[in-house]
């Protein structure tokens, strides 16, 4: 009995270890300048105010920002659920001769460092008419690996006779993937579309890279910016990270047990 | 036509307007269809793109000179060698190895030690813990960036706030050479280990509880039971955690970006940042040869430890 209530305290001291960094930041964006500074600190807003927010709202285009990142989320959601599905189709269902070196391409894909392939990809896309575009910030994000190992995994488990069936009703492959397969893998495509979010969500780098005028800038890239014109100003900077971080940990903590069960599946099998 | 295919034809209408032969053949050109997405887009941007980059480093390649295709030499091995007498690049390369010695194995030993007690500690709000420390997971580095930065301030941050008051000057973390990279280093065992723990949480589950019977008949102890059944068993989870881990960290870019800018006086200055940097400065070719190199480490270090950690009966 002690030793339980032990293990509790243990694990709800570690817990305010994690969450410290946020909750502080949190607290403090509600704070005026003067007091963020104050020694000692205040936990509880003392004139609690909107005002950083405010400031926020008038020195960054907040609202064309907010929307390139919600835009460059959607179209690698969108594309990864379907073709990282059509591949992984293709490696379960369908007889398949080059299967072991696709399999090896989507390896060699996770190993490669990013920043290889950062200057020779940003030729590509100027090349393409596209530096500068939202397409060039989510082209190489179309496929990911993860989530053709995420449906594999999922797919590989479908009985080969249900397509088989369908296939002897006189069903053509396109008409079995949309009808019968893609139907049943709604866990696992849930979870594609959470990763798939997260990780265009909170991409700096490479947007860094590709987004050069502020009306295509991401959150992250707008906020990196700003963070390095005005490292001090502590107050803005937080309402900042706030306004990055708050969707994606309120979409989290909504369907965490898509994410932490999709993201243990890929690794274990 | 053989006969076994004739009789198969009869079968239904669909056969008769392909036999199993042709069917199979539109099934293999069928798969090319699928997969054509992920082979254009790995072609066009990872495939190309490596080889670019592996190539220019055998060149003099700089940024002026994309123009100009005509004045790039080939210059060999000389951005090989070059490397190796860079006083910058042996710093990141060091930092790098630190940062990989110290965070890989803090990451998973935490993660692994969440999991345990989360598994078999308690049985209530596992749900609510588990949520918790995966939390940093999925959060922007820039936003993270920002939080630790104020956390750390050496002069209105939290962390010296609070060691103040208990009679500690606390140093200036950051902004001083010998705490920077370790403070990096606690900064990403905190945001990656909730993603080991949720690994190791599934890998618990196909643990059979039989196992735990027998060592319990045997008279075995917790710890006993955890270093001869719980760990043999985890093999497989430790091995993607260590190599998923080792590769994300050799990698570290994102945390001095954001966080230090590689100094103060080069100590943060990592691998991928130092490369970064070399490719703001327009040296191409070097900073290909710098980029080769991270890659066939990273290559190398996954074999090296797929062979050491693979689990030893299949």
């Amino acid at each position: 009995m002690i030793r339980k209530a032990a293990v509790y305290v243990l694990l709800t001291l570690g817990l305010g270890v994690v969450v410290t960094p946020f909750g502080w930041a949190v607290l403090s964006s509600f704070k005026p300048e003067a007091e963020i500074r104050r020694n000692p600190p205040t936990f509880w807003p003392a004139h609690g105010t909107l005002g950083q927010y405010r400031d926020l709202f008038h020195r960054l285009d907040l609202v064309t920002v907010f929307l390139n990142s919600v835009v460059v989320a959607l179209i690698v959601v969108l594309a990864n659920t379907l073709f990282c599905s059509m591949v992984a189709y293709a490696l379960t269902k369908l007889p398949f001769r080059a299967r072991g070196a696709v399999f090896g391409l989507i390896m060699v894909q996770m190993m490669v460092p990013s920043i290889v392939l950062m200057v020779p990809q940003f030729v590509v896309v100027a090349n393409l008419g596209l530096a500068n575009t939202i397409v060039g910030i989510v082209l190489p994000y179309l496929v990911m690996p993860l989530g053709i190992f995420l449906m594999r995994q999922f797919m590989a488990d479908i009985p080969d006779e249900l397509v088989q069936a369908a296939r002897i009703d006189g069903a053509g492959e396109f008409r079995i993937f949309f009808r019968v397969v893609l139907p049943l893998c709604k866990p696992p495509l849930a979870t594609l579309s959470l990763i798939t979010f997260l990780t265009a969500w909170n991409n700096f780098l490479w947007p860094a890279v590709v987004a050069q005028s502020q009306d295509k800038y991401t959150l992250p890239v707008a906020l990196a910016i700003f963070a390095n014109q005005e490292a001090t100003h502590y107050g803005l900077l937080l309402a900042g990270a706030v306004v990055v971080v708050t969707p994606v940990v309120i979409l989290f903590l909504a369907l965490q047990r898509f994410f932490v069960e999709g993201i243990a599946s890929t690794g274990i099998k | 036509m053989s006969a076994a295919t004739a009789a198969r034809r009869g079968i239904g209408r669909v056969s008769r307007r392909a036999g199993p032969v042709r069917r199979r053949e539109r099934g293999r050109r069928t798969a090319w269809v699928f997969s054509a997405p992920f082979l254009v887009l790995f072609l066009l941007m990872y495939a190309g793109p490596l080889l670019a980059g592996l190539g220019m480093s055998f060149t003099d390649l700089r940024s002026t000179d994309v123009r100009h295709p005509l004045d790039v030499n080939g210059v060999g091995l000389d951005n090989y060698q070059r490397l190796l007498h860079d006083d910058a690049m042996r710093k990141a390369a060091w930092n790098t190895f630190f940062f990989v010695v110290t965070g890989v194995p803090l990451t998973v030993v935490f993660g692994l030690a969440a999991a345990v007690v989360l598994h078999s500690g308690i049985d209530r709000a596992r749900t609510f813990f588990r949520t918790g420390y995966f939390l940093p997971q999925v959060t922007s580095i820039v936003g993270i960036a920002v939080a630790w930065r104020f956390l750390l301030d050496p002069q209105s941050g939290l962390l010296n706030e609070t060691l103040g008051a208990i009679g500690i000057h606390g140093p200036a973390w950051l902004a001083d050479e010998r705490t920077a990279l370790p403070s990096l280093v606690a900064m990403a065992t905190w945001r990656g280990f909730g993603f080991d723990m949720v690994i190791f949480l599934a890998a618990l589950q196909g643990v059979p509880r039989e196992l735990y019977e027998a060592a319990d008949v045997d008279g075995a102890g917790r710890w006993a039971k955890f270093r001869r059944v719980t760990l043999p068993m985890l093999r497989p989870a430790v091995l993607f955690t260590v190599v998923y881990s080792t590769i994300g960290y050799m990698q570290f870019l994102e945390e001095p970006f954001v966080m230090t800018k590689g100094g103060p006086l080069d100590s943060t200055l990592s691998a991928s940042y130092a490369i970064y940097l070399q490719f703001g400065a327009g040296n191409y070719g070097y900073a290909g040869a710098a980029a080769s190199v991270l890659f066939l480490v990273i290559v190398a270090l996954s074999f090296l430890q797929f062979r050491v950690l693979r689990p030893k009966h299949v």
